[in-house]
């Protein structure tokens, strides 16, 4: 027999200890005494006591969090009605629609956010918060419609209908089998939307008025006038949320996986 | 009972249809219509006809930034693959629980902001930064070499940035292929690199090609790259239009831009289709 190669071992280890190097050393210099980021003097919390005195970064979480509250919501509810519509109809402009639907995946942020501009300065819309839920709700819809059409497909269709032989009405058959085979789906898509939105620069840059800042946006600034080691303490934190965030939707997901029948 | 039926359907489909008709095909829309519009002299958009804005992209100093945006993706495209695609062949040959921690170790970065991912490579790469330190350590180099706010700074940015869309179509093409036909290919005599040119690339062929999708156009939007760790040396198409949004306030001229982007953009999804012979992209999750 041929011999294991340890290739691919390495090659998957080292790839993955590069790609996760620049977080680690902005974690590390994100506890450093020194106002350098280059030299280590010692062990220190005060980044994270001025990180929360400031102000600004106490509003802008807030608006971070209203934002990514709101449009995940409002994309699971309008992306998970359209998926089930989607698998339950075979009208002819329905590839059409959907191709439509998740063109916000394909299409370079840059765009995204150039035509949100354009077309919200067209209608007049006061740029500010609601442009902002409106642009990330578009982006978010396609992960939701993804996941829960992807669920949908795999979903034994028997149980509906046991449930529609034995006299549930088509709302009852809705909310209580439909709707809770679904959920795993829906939450594992919220929860990624949620991230999505929550880390998104490029497109909250364009369709964000003057007077509201998101925490990403805070971090471009701060990053193009000069860094404090403030930075480094606000994404250590932002990136603790997102792996919380992603870590949670992966276990919902699986747990979703191993309850429905395949 | 089927009319009721139908009713409940479009009852389903009407908010996400509503949404994407106002929200998305209307934003697109007015892109091309803009992009054929007047500017006015102070601000805002006169509707009066014109193709000047396209005229312009060929003026040199447009042109050029063009042509240096999209070398850099092609590299930028090339690199991404050359260490994306192993990745994701290896990875989906993993047993089954060690794949799953490998693949959250991928989607992590996938969806934390690339912003945040790239302000650790200024810390890398800054003059007398980490980098530095540890190639003069090394005696490698004997000064600083100063690579940040140079060239090589935004491509490897830029290959860090993309890379995980890489890894996950790559990835998920290679997951559910059939093995048995590698197997097969190997009985009849391929060595392992005949067997996997004729066998496993082309049948990888859709995750590939997604990847290299989703790393091509998007790299010349990546304004924020460029900015931070090219220090406003390499203009990119990206930061073209975002300069004449915020600083220029030229809508038509950057929706001009931007048709040009997502026309190379359609062109690449087309040409997916010809060769897969299927609509749905590879990993989209």
């Amino acid at each position: 027999m041929k011999s294991r190669s340890r290739f691919p071992m390495i090659y998957l280890f080292v790839i993955t200890v590069i790609m996760y190097l620049p977080i680690l050393f902005v974690m590390i210099y994100s506890v450093n005494l020194s106002k350098i980021s280059s030299v280590w003097t010692g062990f220190s919390l005060k980044w994270y006591r001025e990180l929360f005195r400031d102000r600004n970064v106490g509003t802008a979480l807030w608006n971070s969090l209203i934002l990514g509250g709101v449009s995940s919501l409002a994309a699971a509810v309008i992306g998970t009605l359209g998926a089930i519509g989607t698998v339950r109809t075979g009208f002819r402009g329905k590839g059409a629609m959907e191709y439509i639907a998740t063109l916000p995946m394909m299409t370079p942020e840059i765009i995204l956010g150039m035509i949100f501009l354009a077309f919200f300065s067209l209608l007049g819309l006061p740029f500010g918060m609601t442009t902002l839920i409106i642009a990330h709700t578009a982006f978010c819809i396609p992960y939701i419609f993804m996941q829960v059409k992807a669920r949908l497909a795999g979903m034994d269709k028997s149980c509906e209908e046991a449930a529609r032989d034995l006299g549930a009405g088509r709302a009852r058959v809705f909310f209580d089998i439909t709707l809770p085979l679904i959920m795993p789906g829906i939450v594992s898509g919220m929860l990624l939307s949620f991230a999505m939105s929550f880390d998104d620069v490029i497109i909250s840059i364009f369709v964000t008025g003057v007077s509201v800042n998101t925490l990403p946006i805070l971090i471009y600034t701060q990053l193009k006038t000069g860094v404090t080691p403030k930075v480094n303490a606000l994404c250590t934190l932002m990136f603790l949320a997102t792996l919380l965030i992603v870590v949670l939707s992966a276990l919902i997901g699986r747990l979703g996986n191993r309850k429905s029948p395949k | 009972m089927q009319r009721e039926r139908r009713g409940e359907n479009a009852a389903f489909l009407a908010p996400m249809y509503i949404f994407t008709v106002i929200f998305l095909i209307g934003p697109f829309v007015y892109m091309l219509v803009l992009s054929f519009l007047t500017r006015a002299e102070t601000w805002g958009v006169v509707n009066s006809f014109t193709l000047r804005n396209y005229e312009r992209i060929l003026e040199p100093l447009y042109f050029n930034t063009f042509v240096e945006s999209v070398k850099l993706a092609v590299l930028v495209t090339a690199l991404v693959a050359l260490f994306g695609y192993p990745f994701g062949y290896f990875m989906a040959k993993l047993p089954p629980k060690r794949r799953g921690l490998m693949l959250m170790l991928v989607m992590i970065p996938f969806y934390t902001s690339s912003l945040m991912r790239l302000y650790g490579w200024i810390i890398v790469l800054r003059a007398n930064g980490l980098l530095d330190k540890l190639l003069m350590a090394l005696h490698i180099t004997s000064e600083p070499l100063k690579i940040l706010y140079t060239y090589p700074a935004v491509a490897v940015g830029m290959v860090y940035a993309l890379l995980p869309f890489m890894m996950l179509s790559v990835y998920s093409s290679v997951e559910k292929m059939d093995w048995a036909l590698v197997e097969a290919a190997r009985d009849m005599g391929a060595s392992p690199a005949g067997a996997f040119l004729t066998v496993t690339l082309p049948l990888t062929m859709p995750g590939l090609m997604t990847g290299v999708i989703l790393t091509f156009v998007p790299s010349m939007g990546l304004f924020f790259v460029a900015d931070i760790l090219g220090g406003n040396k390499i203009v990119l198409v990206g930061s073209l239009i975002q300069e004449q949004l915020m600083k220029v306030h030229d809508q038509p001229f950057a929706a001009a831009l931007s048709v040009i982007m997502m026309l190379m953009m359609t062109v690449m999804i087309w040409l997916y289709r010809r060769v897969t012979g299927s609509g749905e992209m590879e990993g989209m999750l």
